[in-house]
């Protein structure tokens, strides 16, 4: 059955339960995209009905069709442009004057109409019945519906109404009376627009209406046309004589005509029982943004969500970094030795595994988001916070992305979607990797324990913190004072009432947003880390100082020569195994000294549990000695010489790697910037680990235990710390200049990468990096060199 | 007697004379429905005391005192 396709594009006013009818009618058959050039969501869904199958558009929540806003821009320049079969005016029946304002215009866009009337039952509650058939007389027989998103009730004859007004492809001849001064200025201009109508698709009543309010939008893709400039010097003329005559702005003059067409309206249609009721809504609102309790609330609330991002989320994580772990293994071994295997194990499954791990940190963070807006929440978190964060330049809204940037910028930057404005949005965005995130911890801990002592640790920790903060505060109002200038955003907005959240949205809203992580950014992040593992890993043919193949052959002969001579010679055997009792005794000690090195992995040598465990560990080695008196020295000497030889040859393999990096892309690239980064007191393996550390920061760490020959390195590493602390080249004050530089320096690749799709250019992302690095430098040098004048520097 | 809606306190009830001003803001406020004639309740202020929170035409709009400032107000 070949259907027939009707375009039907969702209209409204934010909070009108659009979005719910539109997830509840498209299920989920939904595309999501931006639309060119601006970061407006684009949001499609299909649903079949009948003979007909409807591609509705869901449109961004707008109040007015003005030029102020891209949501604003964007809907009326889809009607216009794309001509959807039909528009579909969602209106909340429980705020129908105000709804009602758009619709005004929307009508006045001369585009096949249909006005659904949603959450009549809140209405009901609230008192208030609209008379339908009345409205749709007003508005010269606009055809109208009723429904509850919410339940799914009257969708399914919404859509057939809104085919049906397909049909009527001409305009119901709606027209308000703005005044006999407006109405002649309009008939003044008409005949003029009638010329342009080719080239200008939007009605010519219409035009001229945007043209006397001084619609900037509009006169802009006027001064494109040729010929234009006569007739714009005319609309301007008219115009000025037109506000003199009614003494005000057109614009605002043709605003107030509007609503008070719709007052009037209103008054016919509407029969309100009891006005002005305290309503469930504003009860919970005066607890939540009380004054005494509205700020503890608040913290209780952002501190849950933080939790649940980041410790819930942790868990998830460390499966999928656990089971990326074991499939890298699985294949390692099914595959022989070489640069192929290499780039599937450390590039590929390690970059892809890297890009899953932040998963169910960004479902769990949407998933609260989510729940915040839903609710209703979101707005009063905004208006709780807005003093505050207005005094450096921000919206009250960004405090909920820059708290999330304490766990990671991804989120963070993600999570700036809530700002509407762009300006607004970019400031949070570009300021919020200055915010300590959770993978530069282990780096700040490792040098911390390496060079200060424990009584000043916590403090050291958080100045660094403290930094960030200062910083993000001083950068904020920079950029609102620079880049970001102009008026500041209005804070005129709705608080929505409170509502009870539908799962079906937040889930969808959920796996929205991470389907399009994990696309976009995941692509980029997969090409970035096989681009790192590149510059890592070749040039492949590197020439050694040391012939290590040599060696390590040189050392397993030493120790067969040794094996034999101290243990096999005097009990006259030519392998171990041909005793079986000292075969046993090497098995037991071997045993206990594991078990003793696991548990004494993470404690400090000087520690009272380690003291503890090496007594227990002694005590048991006793006891197996007087158990074989004869044997045990023997088999001891074996364990001992077996071990030197595993050390030497993990010592061996270590430095290798260490000098393959070194002589490596990456290893070139630090010994580069090394000129520039000797100034912050850095040398060349800082350099590395510093360019390494742009992939994520906490491989700023891995790739200094590796430069530092002790292969695999996690912040509970003990030699790690050692292997700095005995450094020459670092002190205590280079190590804190490389936590301030850490803190500061580019956002890692994933947060590169998110800045991309968040921003739909390549611009921001590489602006970042540059500010962002060159910041890092300047402070680390005032740092360096200030704390150097102050004689710490040794 | 006339005042601005940022002298309101909570509570405080009147009727919108004018709304003066820089244009985009004031745009936005008409565009929310606060339009000469209508009936503005002062809800409340925000804990550190801006923005505030009122109730226009049935809904809940908050907005900066110094938005707030360009509402001209008639108390009854």
């Amino acid at each position: 059955m070949t259907r027939k396709k009707i375009t039907a594009a969702l209209v409204g006013n934010p909070n009108s339960g659009k979005t719910t009818i539109f997830n509840n009618v498209t299920g989920g058959r939904q595309h999501v995209g931006n639309y060119p050039g601006v970061t407006v969501e684009k949001k499609e869904g299909y649903k079949n009905l009948g003979d007909k199958e409807f591609a509705i558009i869901d449109l961004p929540g707008t109040y007015s069709l003005t030029a102020y806003s891209q949501e604003e821009v964007v809907t009326r320049n889809f009607i216009v442009n794309d001509k959807p079969d039909v528009v579909i005016d969602i209106l909340d029946a429980s705020n129908l004057e105000r709804n009602l304002y758009l619709t005004i215009q929307l009508l006045e866009l001369e585009h096949p109409l249909l006005l659904s009337l949603n959450m009549v039952d809140v209405a009901e509650d609230l008192g208030v019945k609209i008379n339908d058939s009345k409205l749709s007389q007003c508005l010269n027989g606009t055809p109208i519906v009723r429904t509850i998103g919410v339940r799914n009730e009257g969708t399914d004859a919404m859509l057939l109404a809104a085919a049906e007004a397909s049909e009527n492809k001409q305009s119901n001849g709606f027209k308000l009376d703005y005044g006999s001064d407006v109405e002649e200025a309009i008939k003044k201009l008409e005949p003029l627009l009638i010329a342009l109508h080719n080239e200008i698709k939007f009605p010519v009543r219409w035009l001229a209406l945007k043209l006397l309010e001084n619609d900037a939008n509009i006169k802009e893709s006027l001064v494109k046309l040729s010929n234009s400039d006569s007739i714009i010097n005319e609309c301007d003329k008219i115009r000025i004589e037109l506000s003199h005559k009614i003494g005000e702005d057109v614009e605002l003059f043709v605003a107030g005509q509007r609503y008070q067409f719709v007052g009037k309206v209103y008054q016919q249609i509407a029969d309100v029982r009891e006005a002005h009721a305290i309503t469930t809504s504003d009860k919970i609102d005066k607890v939540l943004t009380n004054r005494l309790f509205g700020l503890p609330i608040f913290f209780g609330l952002m501190w849950a969500v933080f939790n649940l991002v980041f410790t819930i989320g942790d868990i998830p994580s460390g499966w999928i970094e656990d089971a990326f772990g074991k499939l890298g293994e699985l294949i390692g071994s099914a595959m022989s030795d070489g640069s192929l295997k290499s780039l599937i194990v450390d590039g590929i499954i390690g970059g892809v595994g890297g890009v899953l791990t932040f998963v169910p940190g960004i479902i769990l963070l949407f998933f609260a988001i989510s729940i915040l807006e839903d609710t209703g929440y979101m707005a009063r978190a905004a208006f709780i916070m807005d003093r505050l964060m207005r005094k450096f330049g921000l919206h009250g809204k960004s405090f909920i992305p820059l708290l999330l940037g304490f766990g990671c910028s991804v989120p963070a930057i993600m999570g700036s979607r809530m700002l509407e404005n762009p300006r607004d949005r970019m400031i949070t965005i570009l300021v919020s990797p200055l915010m300590s995130c959770s993978a530069k911890l282990p780096v700040y801990t490792v040098l911390i324990a390496a060079f200060f002592d424990p009584s000043v640790a916590g403090n050291v920790l958080f100045s660094i913190y403290i930094l960030g903060i200062v910083l993000l505060m001083i950068m904020a109002s920079i950029y609102r004072k620079t880049l970001f200038k102009g008026e500041s955003e209005p804070f005129v907005m709705e608080l929505p009432p409170y509502r009870v959240p539908t799962l079906k949205s937040i889930i969808l809203h959920m796996w929205e947003r991470s389907s399009l992580y994990l696309k976009k950014a995941g692509t980029i992040i997969l090409a970035a880390s096989i681009l790192m593992w590149f510059l890592t890993n070749y040039p492949s043919e590197v020439e050694y100082s040391k012939d290590y193949d040599a060696l390590t052959v040189q050392a397993e002969e030493t120790y067969t020569q040794q094996v034999g001579e101290d243990v096999l010679a005097p009990l006259n055997i030519e392998d171990i195994e041909q005793n079986e009792q000292l075969t046993a005794l090497v098995g037991e000690i071997q045993d206990v000294n594991a078990e003793f090195d696991e548990a004494a992995a993470e404690l400090e040598e000087d520690s009272a549990e380690y003291a503890e465990l090496e007594t227990a560990k002694t005590e048991k080695l006793q006891q197996i000695e007087t158990d074989n008196p004869e044997l045990y020295a023997s088999a001891a000497k074996y364990v001992e010489l077996t071990a030197s030889l595993e050390e030497e040859k993990t010592h061996l393999e270590n430095e290798q790697t260490g000098e393959k990096l070194e002589k490596s892309y990456s290893g070139q690239l630090g010994k580069f910037v090394e000129p520039v980064i000797q100034p912050l007191g850095f040398d060349w393996r800082v350099g590395v680990s510093l360019v390494a550390g742009v992939t994520a920061k906490e491989v700023v760490l891995s790739t200094m235990g590796t430069i530092y020959s002790l292969g695999e390195t996690d912040e509970n590493s003990k030699s790690l710390k050692h292997a700095l602390a005995q450094d020459p080249n670092l002190n205590p004050l280079v190590a804190y200049s490389l936590m301030v530089f850490v803190l500061i320096y580019s956002p890692c690749l994933a947060a590169l990468a998110v800045m991309k799709r968040e921003t739909n250019s390549w611009k921001w992302p590489a602006f970042s990096l540059v500010y962002g690095t060159v910041l890092a430098w300047v402070v680390t040098f005032i740092v360096y060199q200030g704390g150097k004048l102050l004689g710490f520097g040794s | 007697m006339s005042k601005v809606l940022s002298e309101f306190l909570p509570g405080e009830k009147g009727t919108v004379k004018k709304v003066t001003g820089n244009s985009m803001i004031k745009r936005r406020i008409i565009d929310m429905g606060v339009v000469a004639g209508a009936v503005i309740e002062v809800q409340k202020y925000a804990p550190l005391g801006d923005p505030m929170e009122v109730k226009v035409k049935g809904f809940n709009l908050s907005l900066r005192k110094k938005e707030a400032e360009m509402i001209e107000m008639e108390t009854a």
